[in-house]
């Protein structure tokens, strides 16, 4: 191994290859390669660092100077100045720093300095080499549950820990484990929900695009406490770096003997194939989901059977959501007591948030449970974008909630979000800024639900088609005070008749919007 | 890569449906699902052409009518609504003279509308093609889609 005094980290997600992260790299290489510094300089992909929107970024360490919007025509004076002479590029260097490791105490008025769970390696390591994943004490888990914990630990350490989904729904990871270890049969699955396509939500792809391994070791061990020896990943269409990278970890993973026949001469077996979807948001839902995996149409299904006893195929199925996953090696590796150690009682952890829309710094933070919207806007996103005014917050993707200045101190968990009839739902944070058109919001929300409404049952099919309508009129200024009656009367009728939770969301939205900004919205009917 | 070629990659379960018609659609020039597309899918899966042409239809990344060579997806979705998305959709129906699904005279573009895109840290976004674009404004598009005019 060579001695390499400076590493050179480029952030590679979907966004910075947009804004032509590779066309970077390749210069960089060539530059260090011209002042003949290719040995002591490596240059290393890694994923999203967190930040969004300020074009190709890269860390220098051991420094640990980050650059942003770094453009191939700069690297001839980065290598120059930086590497060769020492002297950091102040032109280049990022002002707005993303909130990556931990964020002090004293910023936050928090009782500690916050912590990074899930992602403790975006950005850090090389997603695409194994090794890097290992050496940051990846695969650990494993070998602790294969030879202390067995199945039935590995089961009670994630009980104890008081892990819920993190897909939305917020169910006991735990339970849905138990339920299917219980079911009879031989053949169980572990499905991986992927399907990210909550507006506003991108969390599960930097986690995949950032450190594919914690996913594949989650699954493992999910599949090890459950009894299942196949696992499948259904990743949306869309993604396309997301399927390309953890293809590849899979593939290394099977190589390192992590993933095949008898893994680690533990006598355990269980391998992972990816599913790539095409498009529909109602496979987000679990059954809808194992639906589209068999082959069909993606209509959800009755519920009972729930997939734990009878799912794909038929067959006993645990589905769980990308984040909830890649907790749970952190768990099994560091223990239950620890984990329990953040967040709050009753929601234990962190959370992936997306905050976006008008603020300083949109992009991808993690957060304990329990910190205040406030905290998230002002410290993890910098604030209000232009020193412009907060007016609100769609909090949960279009399924979830909005939120007015009043909510600015709620304590942001999936127990406590409840009693103010808000919903944490995916994390995604939209914050809205004192110029934005909460009618326009909304009107774009009922759009989406038009839609993606799978048209199985008539009360979403219809009822997602009648809400768009009214919401247009209103918006052309055409509504009366009826249309608002309308809109909340039909959407009740929808969250108690609707088939699948596509139907019975569009009732959140509307009356959030009503509780918050009522003089707003009846402004605009005659 | 013809038909067969295409079909013989996935072993004939029905689960690999999805993977046989993006991959079929994708190498379609009019990328589009063709009456024939559906007929080799359907031979192969063993299963009814009615099958496939419902399971086609449910997706939206599936089209069964021919489109431009090259597919416009602006995200239409509340992150993208708030940065300006739908005055960005004037512009793009202006500009390339086509409504919603349309395909410009040339058969250059098709302009679609999709769910959110997951790139809301740089919203207003779109696709071209494979390739994610955000930060857009009427001038980023233009540069983009005159771009694209010229590699072709």
């Amino acid at each position: 191994m060579n001695l390499v005094r400076n590493h050179v980290l480029i952030s590679i997600d979907a966004g910075t290859i947009m804004a032509g992260a590779r066309a970077v790299e390749k210069a960089l290489v060539e530059e260090i390669n011209k002042q003949g510094l290719s040995g002591e300089i490596a240059v290393l992909e890694t994923g999203s660092i967190g930040a969004t929107g300020q074009g190709v970024v890269i860390v220098v360490y051991p420094e640990g100077i980050y650059y942003a919007n770094v453009t191939p025509a700069d690297a001839a004076e980065l290598v120059e100045e930086h590497l060769l002479k020492g002297r950091p590029v102040k032109r280049l260097i990022m002002t707005e720093m993303p909130k990556q490791h931990v964020i002090k105490k004293e910023k936050t008025g928090l009782l500690r300095e916050q912590p990074r769970i899930v992602l403790r390696n975006s950005g850090v390591i090389n997603p695409e080499n194994i090794d890097e994943y290992i050496a940051e004490g990846g695969y650990e888990a494993l070998e602790k549950a294969f030879t202390d914990l067995k199945p039935a630990g590995v089961t009670k350490e994630v009980k104890d820990s008081g892990l819920m989904g993190r897909g939305g729904a917020a169910f006991t990871t735990a339970m849905k484990w138990e339920f299917a270890a219980r079911a009879p049969g031989d053949v169980k699955y572990i499905i991986c929900n992927a399907d990210e396509g909550e507006p506003g939500t991108f969390k599960d792809r930097l986690i995949l695009e950032g450190d594919p391994h914690k996913l594949i070791e989650g699954m493992i061990l999910a599949g090890y406490a459950v009894g299942a020896t196949k696992g499948f990943v259904y990743i949306r269409g869309e993604y396309a770096l997301s399927i390309e990278r953890l293809e590849k970890a899979i593939t290394q993973a099977r190589l390192y003997g992590l993933l095949g026949d008898d893994i680690l001469e533990s006598g355990f077996s269980f391998d992972i194939a990816v599913m790539k979807g095409a498009g529909a948001y109602v496979c987000g839902e679990e059954t809808a989901l194992i639906e589209s995996l068999e082959g069909k149409r993606g209509h959800p299904r009755n519920k009972p059977p729930y997939p734990v006893t009878e799912g794909l195929w038929a067959k006993p199925t645990v589905v769980n959501n990308v984040e909830t996953l890649a907790n749970v090696p952190e768990i099994v590796r560091n223990g239950a007591a620890w984990y329990r150690g953040y967040g709050t009682d009753k929601c234990p952890g962190t959370k992936v948030y997306t905050i976006i829309g008008n603020v300083a710094t949109p992009g991808l933070i993690e957060a304990e449970m329990g910190t205040t919207l406030r905290d998230i806007i002002y410290e993890y996103a910098g604030g209000i974008k232009d020193g412009k005014k907060f007016k609100g917050a769609l909090v949960g993707g279009a399924a979830g909630a909005f939120m007015g200045p009043e909510m600015l101190d709620a304590k942001m968990d999936f127990v406590n979000l409840k009693e103010y009839a808000a919903v944490l739902g995916s994390g995604a944070i939209l914050v809205m800024d004192e110029d934005a058109d909460i009618v326009g919001m909304l009107q774009s929300v009922l759009h989406f639900f038009r839609h993606e409404s799978c048209g199985h049952c008539v009360p979403c099919r219809l009822g997602t088609n009648q809400l768009a309508e009214i919401i247009d009129r209103i918006a052309e200024g055409k509504g009366k005070t009826e249309d608002v009656d309308k809109l909340v009367s039909i959407s009740e009728v929808m969250r108690d008749t609707s088939f699948c939770p596509l139907g019975q969301s569009p009732v959140l939205p509307i009356t959030s919007s009503l509780r918050f900004f009522r003089d707003e919205v009846y402004s605009r009917v005659q | 890569m013809d038909r067969e070629a295409i079909l013989k990659k996935f072993e004939p379960n029905l689960s690999n449906i999805l993977y046989i018609m993006h991959d079929l659609q994708d190498t379609n020039p009019e990328r589009y699902l063709a009456k024939e597309d559906i007929e080799a899918c359907a031979d192969y899966l063993n299963v009814p052409y009615s099958y496939v042409h419902s399971v086609a239809s449910f997706y939206t990344m599936f089209s069964l009518k021919p489109r431009g060579r090259n597919i416009i997806r602006l995200c239409e979705s509340p992150p993208c609504h708030l940065m300006g998305a739908h005055s960005l959709l004037d512009y793009l129906k202006g500009s390339l003279k086509v409504d919603v699904g349309g395909t410009t005279k040339d058969g250059m573009f098709t302009l679609e509308l999709t769910s959110c895109l997951g790139a809301c840290g740089v919203a207003p976004a779109m696709m071209l093609n494979e390739e994610m674009f955000g930060n857009l404004t009427p001038e980023k598009v233009d540069a983009i889609l005159d771009k694209r005019r010229k590699e072709i």
